[in-house]
């Protein structure tokens, strides 16, 4: 039988039995056939692929990640915590050294999902990929990651969630907001005052094939992950850019997908959209799987798979390349950026409207961080979503300086006595790994 | 009456059975160099002055199989492999007239590109002037549409009489085992037709008029025409009938482990509620990986003959867990890391098997072994108590502690191995991963609360074995025959697997060749309807009597088919086994 180069986990969890509707793209089959073809392939017998089973993430591995609002039950499902739980589990795999790398196949998906959550964006509740970092974070100490999102769609959860976090270098790749849901994730949304730079958006022109995904990755993301160092790299890899995805307007195939995971060598994938699910996840995931095993992907190619009407066009190319050329030079002044951005202790306002599509709510932030050259900086959210609550949320980041924290609590002992009526306040305190809910 | 025969490595056990329990139970030693004389006198012995008339059954179980395996002695044969796209077809090569040939069917069961008649016509040829006569045809995705294979079979027909196909074997998708799995009937089916048509022969002429029945890998059997479509079935069938005589003493609803110890190994299998556990895709295990159903069972080389040594090896001063070499190591006993850990020290160690030199010290043999421990003991009657002494001396002065304690250490450790070997089987069960939400939440989670023992060494094992694993542990009665009991006393078993697909209006179960139109109002009732009248009709065709039928649905899925986000359809898939376990009407007496 078969052995792999690199000792690579998987989590398989397919969840037949769960699905927002019916007929929704996100429902029971999404991965039935990619079973079939991963079974089919022996994938389970290869000596060096191990298949880990899912655990269920607990509430207070939800709480360092989100605001969840009334609370976490309220919002999620057994198989939302058995989804994140999935990818936790390929984690500590990851960190106890028991796999090289690995790969949870998980739904449903999570990287809509922002730091509070009143329920479903875009198919997501919980942001899967965050709430493994933080794990990963808590009990390995480990400090510094990239989250690389290739799904077509913005990762605009996991961008919300580390918007003001230099720590965390997030970079996603997606279908240009004015052509696709949810419309955000230009070149210009770089993360906050304390941040900016280590968030980098991505979009890429309808018709975007193999060359300009691999263009980006080598010309951008690359040179980034080198200078940044990560102790870990993860990819959100949505497989929804594939040529046959209903909801979306890319060129990308398998044997693209399984050279961006050799290039980008990520430690852990999660997968996330990617709905053609006869015509692409089964050929793409196997290209995932292989690739990151160190195997011979050559042979998965799509049935359908035509090289001449896959080309990309010149003028899509020259535009590649110079949203490329604008993320490098954003990249090489991040800090030049984060100093103009404001001065050291003064408090940074920002307000922002939040459609939940996938649940139909409506939500109102303004949100308040402290500007901070030692931190990620003290947060706090007002949020008032309707119908839903309105609430008060104060996040002090893991490694928040002495100020930072003092300013975290201040910020929730004038929420407890101010005079406007929230229907909840709540502290995350990532230091102390509390969480108080009043 | 009915007649179990089960060949052993070392002996061969056969036993006449009637209502009223064991009449009669014979032992002789195995002629691996020649099976077919090893059997027959293992009969004549059974039934001397034996009205045979009076046989109404007869299960053989043999290693002619396994052996060829483990001996590398299989028949040249030509494999022919269509597959599409997907991992190299090459790595998965068996033998030296393995080809791959165009043709791709998708995992639908759709045709993705044709396969190509010149292509198949020119290798047939050259198998056939190569001198080869069977061959297996593979097709990628044929038990979802076996068209390929049954094309490249037509080609085929003109220069051969025998073909093996690859969606006859299974519905389970795995096409490395599925080559493996042909590959291995091919190859053995000269073999096995010739060993079973002289037995058969010759039990005709000694008037035992009953139909042989074959004990497969499952725990149950088969007649002699389904055995030679399948004959890579017989493979492992021993450890099988062990697990099968232990069934009549599980309680029921109950968690039960059977550990049967031999000399050299110990194989250990799970009852649930008196039905043993299957392997999920297929016999797990290195070389026989395939797709042939068969009793989920672990080995180990640990038995009563295993030879026993003092290595070095490290311990972790602080916990005592870790390997030889100093690494941290997990529950399974797989190191977590290549980093040894601070906390290591070397200390002198007793390792108990995994091989075998011979019979014990005690009865003459070469080497210290657990034997020799347990009559020193006084444990164990009989043997040279002073030939074993002086092996525990020689242990004990290397190991630096007193030959009661290097007895009592061989004693305990022996039990404890076995144990733990046992409890990582089940604890890897229960970690196995689960595809629904349903599952996973209700997840049964195995807990044993018997251990059943057979095999020579058990008597003297039991109560260490209890002690040590905290379940209540007893001997089976005759356990030492246990083996032929279970073969003779098996059901024949079989499985189905049927696909619905409403959108494309067609039921199918390719191993059987059924196909049926559906109409969009089909349910799961209907499904379900469909896939017993099928089982039975395949169960009775391998020779069973239908009063011990037992079906039992081991899968059901069903989704929707969706197009332009409208609902077109449901797919509906359908497994469902006779389920192992043993013939009415001999509960009596063992
Ligand atoms: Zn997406
Ligand atoms: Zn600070």
């Amino acid at each position: 039988m078969l052995k792999s180069s690199k000792k690579t986990g998987l989590v398989f969890f397919p969840a037949f039995d769960w699905a927002i509707d019916p007929t929704h793209p996100e429902r029971e089959e999404r991965l039935l056939y990619t079973q079939d073809q991963v079974a089919e392939e022996g994938i389970f017998d290869i000596s060096g692929i191990v298949e880990y089973k899912p655990d269920l993430v607990t509430a207070n591995e939800i709480r360092r990640t989100h605001f969840c609002v009334p609370d976490e039950a309220a919002i999620t499902t057994q198989s939302h915590l058995i989804s994140a739980g999935g990818a936790t589990v390929i984690a500590r795999a990851v960190m106890e050294k028991k796999i090289d790398n690995g790969f949870a196949l998980v739904r449903p998906p999570g990287h809509h999902a922002m730091r509070i959550s009143h329920g479903g964006r875009g198919f997501c509740h919980i942001n899967i990929e965050a709430i493994m970092v933080e794990m990963i974070r808590q009990q390995y100490g480990v400090r510094k990651v990239a989250i690389i999102d290739t799904d077509c769609h913005h990762g605009d959860g996991t961008n919300d969630i580390y918007w003001h976090d230099p720590d965390t270098l997030f970079i996603s790749l997606h279908q240009d907001g004015r052509t696709l849901y949810p419309g955000s994730g230009f070149t210009g949304e770089l993360g906050g005052p304390n941040a900016k730079g280590s968030n980098l958006n991505i979009p890429l022109p309808p018709a975007t094939s193999t060359e300009g995904y691999l263009y980006v990755i080598r010309n951008s993301v690359l040179p980034a992950l080198e200078e940044f160092k990560p102790e870990i790299i993860v990819n959100s890899a949505g497989q929804d850019n594939h040529y046959t995805d209903p909801l979306t307007n890319m060129k990308f195939s398998a044997q693209g997908y399984a050279e961006l995971t050799t290039l980008l060598k990520p430690d852990i994938a999660v997968l996330e959209g990617g709905y053609s699910i006869e015509g692409a996840l089964p050929y793409v995931n196997l290209g995932i799987i292989l690739a990151l095993a160190a195997m011979d992907y050559s042979k998965v190619i799509e049935p359908d798979y035509d090289e001449e009407r896959l080309k990309q066009a010149s003028h899509v190319t020259d535009s590649i390349k110079r949203t490329s050329d604008v993320i490098n030079d954003y990249w090489k002044r991040r800090y030049e950026l984060r100093e103009k951005a404001g001065n050291h202790g003064e408090i940074q306002e920002r307000h922002r409207e939040i459609f939940y599509d996938t649940d139909n709510i409506f939500e109102r932030q303004k949100e308040r961080v402290r500007i901070c050259r030692d931190c990620a900086g003290a947060l706090e959210i007002d949020s008032k979503a309707s119908p839903g609550l309105h609430i008060l949320a104060v996040h002090i980041p893991l490694n928040a300086c002495n100020v930072c924290k003092e300013t975290g609590y201040e910020m929730f002992d004038r929420a407890i006595h101010s005079n406007k009526k929230y229907d909840k306040i709540f502290l995350q305190d990532r230091p102390k790994d509390s969480y108080i809910v009043r | 009456m009915i007649i179990g025969l089960d060949v052993g490595g070392t002996h061969t056990d056969a036993v006449l059975l009637s209502e009223n329990g064991l009449e009669r139970h014979v032992k002789v030693p195995t002629d691996t160099s020649n099976l077919f004389n090893t059997v027959l006198s293992g009969f004549d012995l059974l039934l001397d002055g034996i009205d045979s008339f009076k046989v109404k059954r007869v299960v053989i179980s043999t290693t002619l199989t396994t052996n060829s395996v483990v001996q590398k002695q299989l028949n040249p044969v030509g494999i022919i492999v269509s597959s599409g796209p997907g991992i190299d077809p090459k790595l998965f090569r068996r033998g030296e007239h393995f080809y791959t040939v165009s043709g791709s069917i998708d995992h639908r069961g759709r045709e993705r590109s044709p396969i190509n008649r010149a292509e198949i016509e020119q290798i047939s040829e050259t198998i056939k002037n190569a001198g080869i006569e069977y061959v297996g045809v593979i097709g990628k995705f044929s038990p979802r549409n076996p068209a390929h294979e049954l094309e490249i079979r037509d080609i085929l027909k003109k220069n051969f009489h025998t073909i093996f196909l690859g969606h006859k074997v299974s519905g389970n998708l795995n096409f490395p085992r599925r080559i493996a799995t042909v590959h291995l009937n091919t190859a053995v089916y000269s073999m096995h037709k010739n060993f079973f048509n002289a037995v058969n022969d010759t039990l005709k002429q000694k008037g035992l008029k009953a139909p042989i029945q074959i004990l497969k890998a499952d725990g149950g059997t088969m007649n002699l025409a389904t055995s030679m479509e399948f004959p890579g079935q017989t493979i492992l069938s021993g450890p099988a009938a062990s697990v099968m005589g232990a069934i009549h003493h599980a309680p029921a609803d109950k968690d039960v482990l059977v550990l049967d110890i031999g000399g050299t190994t110990t194989d250990i299998a799970i009852l649930v509620n008196k039905a043993p556990l299957l392997e999920p895709v297929g016999v797990g295990r290195g070389k026989y990986k395939s797709l042939i159903r068969a009793l989920h069972t672990t080995s180990r080389g640990i038995g009563g003959d295993s030879q026993v040594t003092a290595i070095e090896r490290y311990i972790d001063k602080t916990d005592g867990v870790c390997d030889k070499r100093g690494r941290d190591i997990d529950i399974a006993g797989n190191a977590k890391s290549d980093n040894l850990i601070n906390s290591r020290q070397k200390i002198k160690a007793l390792q108990i098997g995994p091989g075998r030199q011979g019979p014990a010290l005690a009865f003459g043999g070469p080497a210290l072994t657990p034997t020799d421990a347990m009559i020193w003991l006084g444990i164990m009657e009989g043997g040279n108590k002073k030939l074993a002494e002086e092996g525990l001396a020689l242990l004990a002065e290397t190991l630096g502690i007193s030959i009661r304690e290097t007895a009592e250490k061989i004693f305990h450790q022996t039990c404890e191995t076995i144990v733990s070997v046992a409890n990582i089987m089940v604890d890897q069960i229960n970690k196995k991963p689960v595809y629904t939400v349903h599952e996973f939440l209700e997840g049964y989670k195995i807990r044993p609360q018997q251990i059943l023992l057979l095999g020579g060494p058990a008597p003297y094992f039991a109560s260490k074995i209890e002690e040590i694993s905290g379940i209540k542990t007893t001997v089976l009665p005759n356990s030492s025959v246990a083996n032929a009991i279970g073969a003779a006393l098996a059901r024949t078993t079989c499985e189905v697997s049927l696909l619905v697909d409403t959108e494309r209006g067609v039921a199918t179960a390719p191993e059987e060749n059924f196909t049926a139109s559906v109409s969009n109002s089909y349910r799961k009732d209907d499904a379900i309807k469909t896939a017993i009248a099928l089982l039975e009709k395949k169960a009775v065709n391998a020779g069973a009597d239908l009063k011990n039928f037992e079906a039992e649905t081991t899968e059901f899925q069903s989704f929707n088919v969706v197009r332009q986000f409208a609902l077109r359809g449901k797919i509906f898939r359908i497994k469902m086994q006779v389920k192992p376990g043993l013939i009415k009407g001999f509960s009596h007496g063992f």
